[in-house]
């Protein structure tokens, strides 16, 4: 632990300064960002290549072609250049903002992923509001009202954590969309409030196993502070316990687990997938499952990479939320 | 002088591994308006269960018997908003650990301030104010910037002294000091005791001053009680602990200590080790450790003596062998070893 003494440092040099941590945290942050991203371009290029199947044989579909063809085709996509030279024409035609040219609809990726987008954009919102609504309100509860009520609520979640996404989207479509018939069984419906009534069901398959998982952290967080020495300390000030459960046990609770809950909404992301495809929701997700059997290597490389900036951009927030929560992280710098 | 705060016959016990584990035996002190109680014991011998259970802070499963009573109020039957204005302005706690028990994520001035806002309804402003001037009063320098710092910023030093600020703000009658000094380094404790002292005096506040520092709570305080396995085993006032002890306990304790004017080849040691409170043996629970327990110590636990005026004492043998003790005692204090003593 470092022990901070009054160092005298003039006031108007120490406001000039202030600033400067947190853009030079925000500049690394970029430049982190930039170089995950290159180091998975050529993951996401190399994996096609590594997986069985020449990608001849996908574009020819098995039919037998003249030499001419295959030689028009192999100069077309470039499939005689060594592949350092193919990645690097992918990446060159990438910092131009284009994506390139499906294989099988043969139209620019950009507009195939921008008409799927606000599918999966929406699901994967209307996930994360569940996971933080439902998740925070349980965990705070069965933290602070410590009873029977909290002990089943808590074994009921960690059974449901132990259910994978694709279980417990069919169980939800039998019982809420065949049996009940509540629910659309699949299909995204029509933009504006039928798209939101037909992600009901698919948010919530995606949201399960977070709510869960947020609810036990969020307990778990305020048990720790109830016993923490600093609300004891408030306690004995005869503070009003509702004063001490919001500006010390939720305030301080909230650095871990908000933390912990916004990596668990970026991991919604890759479960995404999994629900679109049940769901049939004709996101990115379901895009990329079928791009992936149809070996339409432009769309599967662009879906990935964007998958994966999200997840890093989702992460960099989530690193200055926790150092705008916590004040003894200090940005850019080491924690003491 | 009023008696503001009287224990009596307090005993406490806590679920340990779904066993009640008494923690504190028959415990009864008294303290008036403004007077300064000491209370010396080492590790585990009940002096800060005695300062929570008088600020009702006893881990829940605690079982109590016994009474506190604080100016005519019996504290463990305060309820709801008694409880909380008991908290508020009757008695403050100052913590040993300051940086574990002051929000590390909230700033200095919300500490100071947030009891003053919620509990005396004073306006931001002049809650401010008030910590400002406090945070002089404890010799803390610039303390409008220190406001706007957080906990990890200070040393523990400084620390602490936000710590008594902070408990002084609300004007308590009582202040419950447990070890306020001991996490600190040597040259701090000695600022810090004199700034806890000076905030005592000028506000007219009592102080229940918890230490294992048998040389500070003689100096500091106008009476001092020993503990041992849960139980007073001695008090007293304050002067005479050293060249008068009136329990073997004590007379031990200032013997197993070094003197600056005095060569120690070897400082002599109390045989055995510590007993806690639910571990102690039927009778005296000093009697195996004791060089003068005889087999009517072992047989009933020890009732508290009264010795002359000077003070109680819970042992039993205590008439007899009181010359015997502060024989030794003081030629101890001449510089002569205990080995020569014993012969």
């Amino acid at each position: 632990m470092t022990e901070t003494k009054s160092i005298p440092l003039p006031d108007k040099l120490a406001s000039s300064w202030a600033g400067w941590p947190t853009l030079r945290f925000i500049l690394g942050r970029i430049l982190g960002l930039l170089a995950t991203l290159f180091v998975a371009s050529i993951v996401v290029f190399g994996a096609l290549y590594l997986a069985p199947g020449n990608p001849l044989t996908f574009l020819t579909q098995g039919r037998s072609m003249s030499q001419e063809a295959i030689a028009a085709l192999e100069t077309q996509y470039h499939l005689n250049d060594p592949i350092w030279m193919q990645y690097l024409r992918w990446l060159g035609e990438l910092l131009h903002g284009n994506f390139g040219t499906s294989i099988v609809y043969n139209q620019p990726v950009s507009t195939l992923l921008a008409a799927r987008a606000p599918a999966t954009v929406l699901v994967i919102v209307m996930a994360a509001a569940i996971v933080l609504a439902v998740g925070l309100a349980i965990g705070a509860y069965s933290g602070l009202r410590p009873g029977w009520l909290s002990r089943w609520t808590m074994a009921g979640a960690t059974a449901i954590m132990a259910i994978p996404t694709f279980v417990a989207a069919v169980v939800l479509i039998i019982v809420f969309a065949v049996n009940l018939g509540w629910f659309p069984v699949f299909g995204s419906g029509a933009p504006g409030l039928d798209a939101v009534y037909h992600s009901i069901l698919p948010a919530v398959a995606l949201a399960l196993a977070s709510v869960a998982f947020v609810a036990r952290l969020t307990q778990a967080a305020i048990r720790q502070e109830l016993s923490a020495e600093h609300v004891q300390t408030a306690v004995s000030r005869g503070l009003p316990r509702r004063y001490i459960v919001q500006r010390h046990i939720v305030r301080n609770a909230a650095i871990p687990v908000l933390t912990v809950a916004g990596l668990t909404i970026a991991g919604l992301i890759a479960g995404s997938v999994i629900v679109e495809q049940v769901f049939q929701l004709g996101g990115i997700g379901q895009f990329l499952v079928s791009s992936v059997q149809q070996k339409d290597f432009p769309v599967v490389q662009a879906i990935c990479l964007t998958y994966v900036a999200a997840f890093i951009v989702l992460n960099t927030l989530i690193d200055l939320a926790y150092a705008l929560l916590d004040p003894r992280v200090s940005l850019g710098r080491k924690s003491s | 002088m009023s008696t503001l705060l009287e224990v009596d016959a307090l005993t406490v016990r806590l679920p340990v591994k779904g066993e009640l584990r008494t923690v504190l035996r028959d415990v009864s002190l008294s303290l008036d308006e403004g007077k300064t109680l000491g209370m010396v014991g080492e590790s585990g011998s009940g002096k800060s269960m005695t300062a929570r259970a008088i600020a009702r802070l006893l881990p829940s499963g605690a079982t109590v018997a016994g009474h506190v009573q604080f100016a005519g109020a019996n504290v463990f039957e305060l309820r709801g908003e008694a409880l909380r204005r008991y908290r508020a302005n009757g008695v403050s706690v100052i913590f040993q650990d300051a940086r574990a028990n002051i929000n590390p994520v909230r700033r200095i001035g919300d500490f100071l301030t947030e009891a003053l806002r919620t509990n005396d309804g004073l306006p931001a402003k002049k809650a401010e104010q008030r910590a400002i001037a406090l945070l002089a009063e404890v010799g803390i320098s610039d303390p409008e910037r220190r406001l706007r710092q957080y906990p990890h910023e200070l040393s523990g030093g400084l620390l602490q002294r936000v710590m008594i600020a902070a408990a002084v703000t609300v004007r308590p009658r009582l202040i419950l000091a447990d070890e306020p000094t001991t996490a600190l380094d040597v040259t701090t404790q000695a600022e810090v005791m004199s700034i806890l002292r000076r905030m005592q005096q000028n506000y007219g506040m009592a102080m229940l001053f918890i230490t294992h520092d048998l040389e500070l709570a003689s100096a500091v305080c106008d009476e001092t009680i020993v503990m041992y396995a849960g139980m007073v085993v001695e008090r007293q006032a304050s002067n005479n602990l050293h060249t008068e002890p009136l329990h073997p306990y004590t007379a031990a304790l200032v013997q197993a200590r070094p003197e600056i004017d005095r060569r120690s080849v070897r400082l002599p040691a109390i045989p055995g080790h510590p007993t806690s409170a639910y571990e102690a043996p039927e009778g005296c629970a000093f009697a195996p450790r004791c060089r003068f327990a005889q087999d009517q110590c072992r047989v009933a636990a020890p009732p508290l003596l009264q010795i002359d005026q000077r003070g109680v004492t819970r042992c039993v043998r205590m008439p007899e062998i009181r010359n015997q003790l502060r024989a030794s005692t003081m030629l101890l204090a001449e510089g002569i070893s205990r080995e020569e003593v014993a012969r």
